[in-house]
């Protein structure tokens, strides 16, 4: 298999030798070679009850106000409950597969964290979690966008990589991302014949800004590498097994993109299905069969890149938390802070970070959701500043955090 | 291809003209991306569209797009005579598209039928499998696929294409798109698998271009809403369950629908309540619920459920006791509020005329709504009439979703299909990135072009443009020989020039068109003609291709 760098190494004959090639191959061939560091961004859609997914059994409150849906404490040797962390919080059951990488240190939880903004709009949180701006909607691009843009240019298409049906709003911007709902039709699929792609390529050479967010150019040198690098054929390795399901095969992919060696700096793959307002169950039910899915698909990827996931970082996210009471139907409303987790290489994991707020009824925010006491830009900031190595002002207009720093990267 | 975007700076003039214009009875928000300053000096107007255009422009905005020869129909009966009888889709035949839809038959089968004829499966039947006691072949003998529920809506997507491919009833049937869409139920949550053809059918197509407090009230009383948003089990507190499987257990209140009701339904996120609001609106609509979800599913008022006591909602007390008439009373107060008739507005403003419309326009709109009460095609009779609407920043500045570029395609190519191909198509829809009845969220599918854009939907179009005119779509067929028909078939560049005008009219770019004729010395393009006689034989369904595919083609 022929990759970038091979290419590379060949030095500037091989690339003479390569007759016809990629525009891209060309421009690489001058353009500084970066760190390879990646960002995986991983959203989940309709906000995750942070409560489950990371439960506090430490606090006397919880169990409570969540006569149906709460975890039974953790108890040693019993693999049905939730998995003790530190002494005050738990993994939930479903997560067991992530267990792993929190005693390598692997995997860090940021408790209580959210957005100063306080709607209970999924669609607004969604879209100032992307932005990064919460409660500005007139915000053109993406933070994660931005935190490219702060990178040294990088002669490749494949910097930012969403895969899904949509370019997610977090990579907007002028970066040039691309989304992809699978690697392997990422093309014009015209059998034999050339022309078609030929043609194709040539109505779309000039930039068609609000058709593609860049240029078609970008989108065609794209689709050559991938099939250079046969990206889709890399099969798992290390006896990774992903999870049949959307978000099982978006990390698969993200992984491919990450071996194939493209290039790769920010991914982003997002999963639905947390807005648990019935029956949501509690170590088995609906939100554990979703955090099932979630959890054995983020180990999978874990053991899927081994060794290269020194380089990589996976940021999840939710727009907001949920309620701290059970509601009437035994589920829970929209609320306010949730957790977040933070996995990969440089990460101090095997810690929950974050000041805990409490649950009694006069810590809550408004009377009835966890409070914020990690604003989520202090998190992202950290994340992309210490990880890409950019510089924080531009990612988060007009924010400062005025708390010290997480720590959570070394 | 940028086009210059002026609305950002008109509309700030606009604002003010729209308060005149209304007695300054509607307050118009600075809409996103704006600043409310008012010192910017008013441009000129841009240029109206004139001509032939405003037939293509009145085309591309409310139908799926021209089907060959629809130009010269329009021309025939005028511009606004035909937008006239587009607002009143009573007076227009459909008898075809009706006899196209007959053989999905789960259309028209009420709840109970889809209910019995449908059954969910028998969890006995997943475990003889599972354990070997039954083999794949016996489980598809004794539950086949044509007896599943997923019917029910794999039908209604063959039904949505077929209809937008087919109906004359174009613009209401958009409406009907667009209502579901405002009104969102996700079909694949739970028993709303049973509900959603009928809740197109019995809450949706009646009203689409009624009024709009109808919708509201239809949808707040489906079983699909009903479901989809959880108010079915929403409960006063410390109610107990009085039967089914739940019997005895606890229930209390559950604010999903009543948010989202504000939220996206009436006011919009901005429309000024408070989360107070949804919890008081939660409490009116409790026991609003469905009667045997499982084999009846009709709405029913459960006075058990209901929270007697008094509700305060945006200001307004809604006394205890009021029982089922609580939600109806939230319903009316909803919808007769500014809030909501500026949301609505906007909402249709940004289908008809642009992503960012122009508030002077969606000002007028509003004025529409609240002097009609909320009636839908004066609001549309509103936009249509606008100079914002027949205007040249407004043509062509719309990006097509993945449905509306399908849909668009097989209507230019003068196409044809029957239910398998609709199903066919309704795939390829998903694969461009918007599966029908498949929103999860509440929010529905965006209506913005920046939503859809990106470079895998892209590649996407491309390759359905190849299969569509290349006649890999088995049962859609398309008329190539009729879209180049009175062209010299031997002359490559005549054959481009009819293509180019049959399928995108006046809008091929200089580039498109030279891209397109250098496509023409290339030695697939053209082919001997089988008797060897002519020069040439131009490869219409690769032009074709092409031309669905380019920059062009993806707007209206």
């Amino acid at each position: 298999m022929m990759t970038r760098r091979t290419l590379l190494k060949a030095g500037g004959c091989a690339l003479v030798a390569y007759a016809g090639a990629p525009r891209f191959l060309v421009r690489t061939a001058r353009a500084a070679e970066p760190s390879g560091k990646v960002l995986v961004a991983v959203f989940q859609r309709g906000a995750v009850d942070g409560l489950s997914m990371v439960m506090p059994h430490g606090d006397p409150a919880y169990a409570g106000v969540r006569p149906s849906i709460a975890l039974q404490p953790p108890r040693r040797g019993e693999s049905e409950r939730a998995v003790d962390l530190d002494g005050f919080f738990a993994l939930h059951p479903a997560l067991v597969p992530l267990v792993p990488l929190w005693e390598r240190r692997a995997l860090a939880v940021v408790h209580a964290c959210g957005s100063p903004d306080t709607t209970r709009s999924h669609f607004d949180a969604q879209d100032y979690m992307e932005s990064g701006t919460p409660g500005v909607k007139s915000t053109q691009d993406g933070w994660l966008a931005r935190a490219i843009g702060g990178r040294a240019a990088k002669a490749t298409p494949l910097r930012a990589v969403a895969i899904g049906p949509a370019l997610p709003r977090t990579l907007h911007g002028d970066v040039g991302a691309l989304s992809m709902q699978s690697l392997d039709r990422f093309d014009v699929r015209a059998g034999a014949d050339t022309t078609a792609r030929q043609g194709f390529e040539a109505l779309y050479e000039q930039g068609v800004r609000d058709l593609l967010h860049g240029t078609g150019r970008e989108t065609f040198d794209a689709v050559k590498m991938l099939k250079s690098v046969r990206a889709s054929r890399i099969a798992p390795a290390n006896g990774a097994e992903y999870p049949r399901a959307p978000f099982g095969e978006a990390l698969r992919q993200i992984a491919q993109l990450v071996k194939a060696d493209v290039g790769l700096e920010v991914a982003f793959a997002d999963m639905q299905g947390w807005d648990t307002h019935v029956g949501q169950g509690a170590e088995r039910g609906q939100l554990a069969l979703r955090l099932r899915g979630f959890g054995a698909a983020l180990a999978a990827f874990a053991q899927d890149l081994g060794d290269k996931m020194a380089d990589v970082v996976v940021l999840t996210m939710s727009e907001f938390g949920r309620t701290v009471a059970e509601n009437g139907n035994r589920g829970t409303d929209h609320g306010h802070a949730t957790a977040m987790l933070v996995m990969g290489g440089g990460v101090r994991g095997g810690r929950v970070y974050g000041r805990w707020p409490g649950l009694d009824r006069s810590q809550l925010f408004e009377g009835r959701d966890l409070a914020v006491t990690t604003d989520f830009r202090s998190l992202f900031s950290e994340v992309a500043t210490r990880h890409l190595g950019v510089p924080a002002a531009p990612l988060f207009p007009g924010f400062r955090s005025t708390q010290p720093p997480l720590g959570i990267l070394a | 291809m940028s086009r210059p975007r002026s609305w950002a700076t008109r509309a700030l003039v606009c604002v003010a003209v729209g308060f005149c214009a209304f007695g300054g009875c509607i307050q118009v928000k600075p809409g996103e991306g704006q600043v409310a300053a008012v010192t910017t000096v008013a441009p000129a107007p841009t240029a109206a569209v004139t001509g032939d255009r405003q037939i293509l422009h009145a085309l591309s905005r409310l139908t799926y797009g021209p089907r060959p020869g629809d130009a010269e129909r329009v021309r025939a009966l005028g511009v606004s005579a035909w937008i006239d009888r587009q607002l009143r889709p009573r007076t227009i035949d459909d008898s075809a598209t009706e006899r196209a839809l007959a053989e999905l038959t789960t259309l028209r089968m009420p709840i109970p039928e889809l209910l019995r004829e449908y059954p969910r499966p028998d969890p006995r039947l997943r475990a003889q499998i599972a354990n070997g006691e039954m083999s794949r072949q016996e489980m598809l003998e004794r539950y086949p696929i044509e007896k599943r529920p997923v019917r029910i809506a794999d039908e209604l997507r063959a039904a949505k294409v077929l209809r937008a491919v087919t109906t004359e009833r174009q613009l209401e049937e958009i409406m009907v798109e667009f209502w579901f869409n405002h009104f969102n139920v996700f079909a694949g949550k739970g028993d709303v698998r049973w509900y959603v053809s009928a809740y197109e059918r019995e809450a949706i197509r009646p009203y689409a271009m009624g009024k709009f407090p109808d919708l509201v009230r239809a949808t707040a009383h489906h079983p699909a809403m009903l479901f989809y948003l959880d108010n079915w089990l929403s409960a006063k507190p410390d109610y107990r369950i009085q039967a089914g499987p739940n019997r005895g257990r606890p229930a209390g209140l559950n604010e999903n629908y009543a948010r989202e009701l504000m939220e996206l339904h009436t006011l919009g996120v901005d429309g000024g309540y408070t989360q107070k609001d949804v919890t008081e609106v939660a409490r009116a609509f409790t026991g609003w619920t469905i009667d045997r979800p499982r084999t009846d599913a009709h709405f029913i008022f459960r006075p058990g459920m209901h929270d007697t006591g008094e509700k305060i909602v945006l200001g307004h007390r809604i006394p205890g006791g009021g029982g089922r008439d609580d939600g109806e009373r939230v319903i009316e107060l909803l919808t007769r509020q500014p809030a909501t008739a500026r949301f609505v507005a906007t909402k249709l403003a940004r289908r008809f005329v642009s992503d960012t419309p122009p508030p002077a326009l969606v000002a007028r709109v509003a004025g529409s709504y609240l002097n009609t009460g909320g009636d839908i095609s004066s609001m549309l009779r509103t936009i249509f009439e606008s100079p914002e609407f027949m205007s040249e920043d407004a043509y062509r500045a719309k990006i097509k979703k993945p449905f509306e570029f399908v849909a668009s395609a097989v209507r230019a190519l003068g196409g044809t299909t029957d239910a398998q191909g609709a199903m066919a198509l309704a795939r390829a829809s998903a694969e461009i990135g918007e599966p029908l009845y498949q929103a999860q969220p509440p929010t529905g599918y965006a209506d913005r072009g920046e939503v859809w854009v990106n470079a895998g939907a892209l590649l996407a179009r491309m390759n359905f443009a190849l299969g569509l005119a290349s006649g890999r779509y088995p049962k859609v067929s398309v008329e190539l020989p009729a879209l180049v028909a009175g062209a010299d078939p031997r002359s490559p560049e005549a054959v481009l020039d009819r293509l180019l005008m049959t399928l995108v009219a006046d809008q091929a770019g200089s580039r498109t068109r030279a891209v397109l004729a250098a496509q023409l010395n290339g030695p697939q393009i053209t082919r001997l003609s089988p008797d060897d006689r002519g020069p040439a034989n131009t490869d219409v369904a690769k032009l074709a291709a092409l031309v669905i595919g380019s920059p062009e083609f993806q707007r209206r």
